[in-house]
């Protein structure tokens, strides 16, 4: 046997290390048994319930409003309109010093204006004794208006789009060479025009929150996908300091983007509970969701490619129209993919937006890539078809050295792995090129590829970690759980850092009282929280050999942190003398945590990352984005993959099955095979639904949103998905915190392009305008 | 518009006999969770377009949201927190966590419940839509008839395969047995 | 949703007491549809009579060789009937198509009967609805159309009926045995449901005070050889956009037996009379069942969105038939 591997930084052996497996998740019992408690279920003893009143206009003022038939309803506690409620500090500017100012989901300063911004913003919320009440009492408000003129037809007003300028988060556009040039001068060329519609998360928990007041401190238990931005948002509202707000939100039932934002049914819940002086719930109807919850812009996307004829790309052109809401929303980095993917000689891309008297667009699962690379990617397929040769061959022709755009280096890129192993996986080899030449039975079959990718990106995170005298650990930090396996993956990365057992680490996360988390966005979370993890762990580890190096009975005395590994629930030397190659405990080359701890006679220590002070934070956060700018200047970093489905096509009806999926992903270190199976897989489930089913339908005549509700907005059912094969390659970025990479979004991205480049192979029809239902294969 | 009447509705809630006061609207999930405290079944569209709110009457799964929970006077109600045997979890459960059959975990109360309604359903012979020959004696319990059964069950997160696989496993492990017990029980 | 008084019946003729006295009432079975239309306001009873504890339940042979089922038969429990799988399997297979497995437990046959359109208009309030507030007038037209009517629609409404049951009903010559104070009333299928025309509130031919008992089937040879195919934007728990059951029988290359309804297209389940009357006689062959298609769908109209529908239509029903001719059913 050859020697073990030195690695550069102390790792358990194989068999100790947690980072890797497939272990279950820590919170499995909970949610499989009913245990866990999501925010409308916190029982008060005293609690109301609360229901909005929705305006029916897209534009317009409140001219009257006749609560008398709501208020006559049993158990009516109030009635709140801009009438009537007290005054709330209208929505901050936007401040980079203070990124919850970035929180809030509109501008608007709900019941405190009698202006209607969009159909479907609320204009009341009814308190009642029962939820029965409330919800009658709501329906039962009437309210007129005075209309006024307004725009909400995405297709009639996106000429009237504005190129999207470049900040220091998002760049709005960016160009090498002269593309429109290149792209005349290309002997092989398409340039096509693709359409996405609106769509909404659908997070089967609907919005909701419980709030109490007490004198002037609140407790609001919502799922929230960054409690410190509610936090410090409703204090700012509600003009208290944010210490006096407590955000409790250990369990979030679903949130893809819909719960980063705070949004109309947070704000009122507080402002009904300060009126009523009852601690109140409400919990959004699902029609309400769709209301005052922002979703997906819809796009236009143009993409033209011009090519040599043995396929090497001569211009890439690639330009975007979304929305925003008047009073809100961010632009989509619809064109992100197209700066990173292909080696073109000339680029150009641009972002353009258009502002709509609708309910703001808001973030939802990769935001920009998972649009963008459904345009980009079928567009590649239709330029392979144009040259005659096989997509994943002119993809390898054009895969970059560096990044296209400005020549950065990549930290990480391995796409042709991807397709390689995605390709045998799959078994790409028996795909017969021509459309409609392969069948089973009845069914056209069809096989489509495309490239998946989304930026890697890292936020500051607070993190204390405590190693007891008795061996265990905990973690604190206000990170999120929505579905990721957060909690399960930070006790495996401490377990690995302390080489400590998985078991004896406790992660603590979901409340505002613990060291400020990232917000669950970007697929940030996981190594953000890690980075900070690792350094606490290493300071800790510090601290108690500080304890055992001033011990004379320590084997450990005299020892530097760099000449020392943990494992074994303690600190050993790494060089491993005289304790053989196995796991030695009490062999004479250390000693376990409990007998460094008990010696000093401490119960347990210590080690922090960050501060939570208010000049603690700031500084923390202002170390943080000069490093990330630092790190964002040198490299270019992201999660990418290669997605190959299989589709059958009923010939008659045009139904579309997929029925077959092998995705391989570059999602760097994996740190659970099972959770990171599962995210990866849930983003091609919602990539399915968006490339066959989904569609939030915005009714052009009024701007009022017509399915808000799950059975007429189509995600996918049980029928619709088929086994999925994912597959990591399971590299390092050398980069990153463990060498890890998210694994929140890149799986939907693709999705979609693999599967109208599947639908063309099977049918010989191209759709360009998701969603691919039947009736475009008619 | 007087106060309504209240009606006196007793059930079986997971082997304990519960009376309420409620009035006739109330449904039968909000029964559950807002005046007996058992929050374990979800409510997710409160339309009978999701299945969160699933829960066993008498051993069948139906949407609690859409059930006025008057109609379900001196029935048997299962809902999640009555699955297992005390500490003991039941094995779909278990099944669901080996499996990863969740993330959020919103859905998988619901879920699990209608897996055990519908491993009872397919038990006693019942066909679905995915069945090619209605008039087989035996229907083999293929993933095709999983994933049509279960569809009533949505997952935004997507951990479909996990749900069907955790399924699979324990309709493999003992055929025909799961939500016998929940049948008999209800008798 | 408003507060309302609950009454349950424990016998039929208490249940058409309660409605024939009490005002403003409805009866409730399964609830699946009326419960949802009550949350939306758009069903404002103040009595319901809850009937799901009549002595309804029973599927049983008449002793003319047909089938009676009872009103309070539940959804799943028709599917699974071996009865209707072997003697009439498209209903079977229509209901098992229908909405969820939990919603098929909770459903009643006389339930089902009732539903009410999905109309993304009817169910908004916001919206101008002929069908919720006669008068108000029709924001579906023009607006979105997908799931609605190509046939027989009206300038007042567009709506479609949602049931997959009633498609197979309408097929089989079902008849609706409904009760009331003054007698027992024998609806044949096709005239249970009514076109719009001026007046799309009035939805079937059930009076107000009406309590639908039973569905009997009549013995009909060929419907065991019949399929129900239901088409939608998912693979299951979705609306149909176009459905169609049909039975078809053969003999020496010719049709000598077929019946034909179609769902998703008008606001009742339509029976294809035009297009069983190409098709009985006719060679068994695509090109009769493209001619049979053509004949029923001449008249159709589409809506703003719904043109696909009436081409969907037609190669569904010639898909079906021709599935029926060469497996003996669907699937």
């Amino acid at each position: 046997m050859t020697q073990a591997p030195v690695h550069s930084r102390p790792l358990p052996t194989t068999a100790e290390r947690s980072v890797g497996k497939p272990i279950d998740r820590v919170d499995g019992r909970a949610k499989t048994t009913g245990a866990a408690r999501y925010s409308a279920e916190y029982p008060y003893p005293d609690i109301a319930h609360a229901a909005l009143v929705h305006a029916a206009v897209s534009r317009g003022r409140i001219t009257g409003i006749d609560d008398a038939a709501a208020s006559a309803v049993p158990g009516v506690l109030a009635v709140i309109t801009h009438l009537n409620a007290p005054a709330m500090k209208p929505p901050p500017p936007v401040s980079l010093m203070n990124l919850s100012t970035l929180a809030s989901g509109t501008t608007v300063n709900y019941l405190n204006t009698d202006e209607v911004h969009w159909d479907g913003q609320p204009v009341a919320v009814v308190v009642a004794e029962t939820l029965e009440a409330a919800q009658q009492a709501a329906s039962l408000v009437g309210v007129t208006y005075d209309e006024l003129p307004a725009a909400f037809d995405f297709a009639a007003e996106e000429k009237n789009a504005k190129p999207q300028k470049s900040d220091l988060v998002q760049s709005g556009g960016a160009r090498k060479g002269d593309a429109e040039a290149a792209l005349a001068a290309a002997p092989v060329s398409v340039d096509l025009r693709y359409t996405t519609p609106p769509h909404n998360h659908n997070a089967l928990e609907p919005h909701a929150t419980t709030a109490a007041w007490d004198g002037d401190r609140l407790t609001v238990h919502e799922g929230t996908q960054n409690i410190s931005w509610m936090r410090d948002n409703l204090a700012l509202k509600f003009g208290v300091p944010a210490g006096n707000v407590r955000v409790i939100s250990p369990y979030v039932g679903g949130a893809f983007g819909g719960k980063t934002m705070i949004w109309a049914g947070t704000i009122l819940t507080v402002l009904a509970a300060r009126v009523t002086g009852r601690p109140v719930r409400l919990m959004l109807t699902r029609e309400g969701v769709y209301r005052t919850v922002g979703g997906r812009t819809p796009s236009t996307q143009r993409v033209a490619l011009g090519a040599e004829r043995d396929g090497r790309l001569t211009a890439l052109i690639h330009t975007s129209v979304t929305r925003l809401g008047r009073v809100g929303g961010g632009p989509e980095q619809v064109t992100s993919q197209s700066r990173h993917l292909y080696d073109a000689e000339n680029i150009l891309v641009q972002q353009n937006l258009v502002k709509l008297d609708l309910l703001s667009n808001t973030v939802m699962r990769a935001p920009g890539e998972s649009i963008g690379t459904f345009a980009l990617e079928t567009a590649v397929d239709e330029l392979a078809y144009e040259l005659g040769l096989d997509p994943i061959e002119l993809r390898m022709r054009n895969e970059p050295e560096r990044n296209p755009i400005d020549g950065k280096r990549f930290a990480h890129r391995m796409l042709r792995e991807a397709y390689a192993r995605g390709a045998e996986r799959f078994g790409w080899a028996d795909r017969t090129p021509e459309p409609g030449s392969m069948r089973d039975g009845r069914w056209l079959v069809g096989m489509g590829v495309a490239s998946a990718y989304h930026p890697s990106w890292q936020f500051a995170a607070n993190v204390t970690v405590r190693l007891s005298a008795d061996g265990t650990v905990v973690v604190r930090c206000g990170f999120h759980e929505m579905g990721m396996g957060g909690a399960t993956a930070q006790a495996q990365i401490a377990a690995d850092a302390l080489g400590v057992p998985f078991e004896a680490v406790r992660v603590e996360y979901g409340d505002s009282t613990l060291p400020t988390g990232p917000g669950a966005g970007g697929s940030g979370q996981t190594a953000s929280v890690a980075a900070s993890l690792l350094s606490a762990c290493d300071k800790l580890k510090r601290s108690v050999l500080a304890l055992a190096r001033r011990s004379r009975e320590s084997p450990l005395r005299g020892q530097r942190l760099s000449g020392v590994e943990a494992r074994d629930g303690g600190l050993y030397r790494a060089d491993r003398s005289g304790s053989g190659s196995g796991s030695g405990s009490g062999s004479g080359s250390g000693e376990t945590y409990t007998a460094i701890l008990t010696r000093a006679g401490r119960n347990s220590v210590e080690a922090k990352v960050g501060s939570d002070t208010r000049v603690g934070a700031i500084a923390g956060q202002v170390r943080f984005m000069s490093k990330l700018m630092l790190d964002r200047r040198r490299w270019v970093k992201a999660a990418s993959g290669a997605q190959f489905c299989e589709v059958r096509v009923d010939p008659d009806t045009g139904e579309v099955r997929v029925s077959r999926w092998v995705g391989v992903f570059d999602v760097g270190t994996v740190i659970n095979a099972k959770t990171t199976a599962g995210q990866l897989r849930g983003g091609i489930v919602m990539g399915i639904g968006m490339a066959l089913s989904e569609e939030t339908l915005v009714d052009p005549r009024n701007g009022r949103i017509m399915n808000p509700s799950l059975a007429e907005y189509h995600v996918p059912v049980h029928a619709d998905v088929p086994p999925i094969d994912v597959s990591c390659l399971d590299e390092p970025d050398p980069t990153m915190p463990l060498g890890l990479i998210g694994v929140g979004e890149v799986s939907i991205t693709g999705a979609a392009a693999a599967i109208a480049n599947a639908v063309h192979h099977a049918t010989g029809r191209r759709v360009r305008d998701l969603p691919i239902t039947l009736d475009r294969l008619l | 518009m007087g106060r309504q009447p209240v009606v006196e509705v007793r059930m079986r809630v997971n082997g304990v006999m519960e009376s309420l006061d409620l009035e006739p609207r109330v449904s039968l999930l909000d029964a559950l969770r807002e005046r007996l405290g058992l929050t374990g079944t979800k409510k997710g569209c409160n339309q009978g377009a999701c299945g969160a709110c699933t829960v066993l009457v008498d051993g069948e799964r139906i949407n609690s949201c859409l059930a006025l929970a008057v109609q379900y006077d001196g029935r048997e109600i299962t809902t999640i927190e009555g699955l297992g045997d005390g500490e003991r979890a039941h094995p779909l459960q278990s099944a669901f966590v080996r499996n990863d059959g969740f993330q959020c975990g919103y859905c998988t109360s619901g879920q699990i419940c209608s897996a055990i309604g519908m491993l009872a359903e397919h038990g006693a012979g019942a066909p679905s839509a995915a069945t090619e020959h209605l008039s087989a004696d035996t229907i083999e319990l293929s993933d095709a008839e999983i994933r049509e059964r279960m569809s009533g069950n949505l997952c935004r997160c997507g951990a479909y395969n996990g749900i069907v696989g955790a399924i699979r496993e324990v309709a493999a492990a003992v055929p025909g047995e799961i939500g016998r017990d929940v049948m008999e029980a209800a008798r | 949703m408003k507060a309302f008084s609950y009454v349950s019946a424990a016998d039929v003729p208490a249940a058409l007491r309660a409605i024939s006295t009490e005002p403003n009432a409805k009866f409730i079975g399964g609830g699946t549809n009326l419960v949802d239309l009550m949350r939306e306001e758009i069903e404002r009873p103040d009595t319901i009579i809850d009937i799901t504890r009549l002595p309804l339940s029973g599927i049983e042979e008449l002793p003319g060789g047909g089938v009676r089922i009872g009103a309070m038969v539940r959804n799943s429990h028709l599917a699974a009937d071996r009865l209707i799988r072997m003697r009439y399997p498209m209903l079977s297979q229509a209901v098992l198509t229908g909405a969820s497995a939990q919603l098929r437990n909770m459903a009643t046959v006389g339930g089902n009967l009732l539903q009410r359109t999905r109309c993304l208009y009817f169910y908004d309030g916001a919206a101008a609805c002929n069908k919720r507030e006669p008068g108000r007038g029709c924001d579906a037209i023009g607006g979105f159309t997908r799931n609605h009517a190509i046939l027989g629609a009206s300038g007042a409404c567009v709506a479609t009926h949602p049931s997959d049951m009633c498609v197979a009903l309408a097929a089989l010559d079902a008849t609706v045995v409904a009760e009331s104070v003054r007698g027992v009333r024998r609806i044949p299928m096709t005239e249970f449901h009514l076109l719009p025309g001026g007046t799309p509130d009035v939805e079937t031919a059930l009076a107000p005070d009406e309590l639908i008992t039973a569905v009997e089937l009549p013995e009909i040879p060929v419907a065991a050889t019949s399929a129900y195919r239901k088409v939608r934007d998912r693979a299951s728990y979705a609306f149909a956009l176009v459905s169609v059951a049909a039975a078809l029988e053969t003999s020496d290359g010719a049709v000598s037996a077929v019946r034909l309804a179609l769902g998703g297209v008008a606001a009742k389940p339509w029976r294809a009379h035009l297009a069983e009357q190409v098709l009985l006689g006719a060679p068994a062959t695509e090109e009769s069942f493209q001619r049979a298609a053509a004949a029923e769908l001449a008249p159709a109209v589409a809506q703003s969105q719904n043109a696909f529908k009436i081409e969907l239509a037609r190669r569904t029903i010639v898909a079906t038939l021709r599935r029926l001719l060469t497996d003996g059913s669907a699937a």
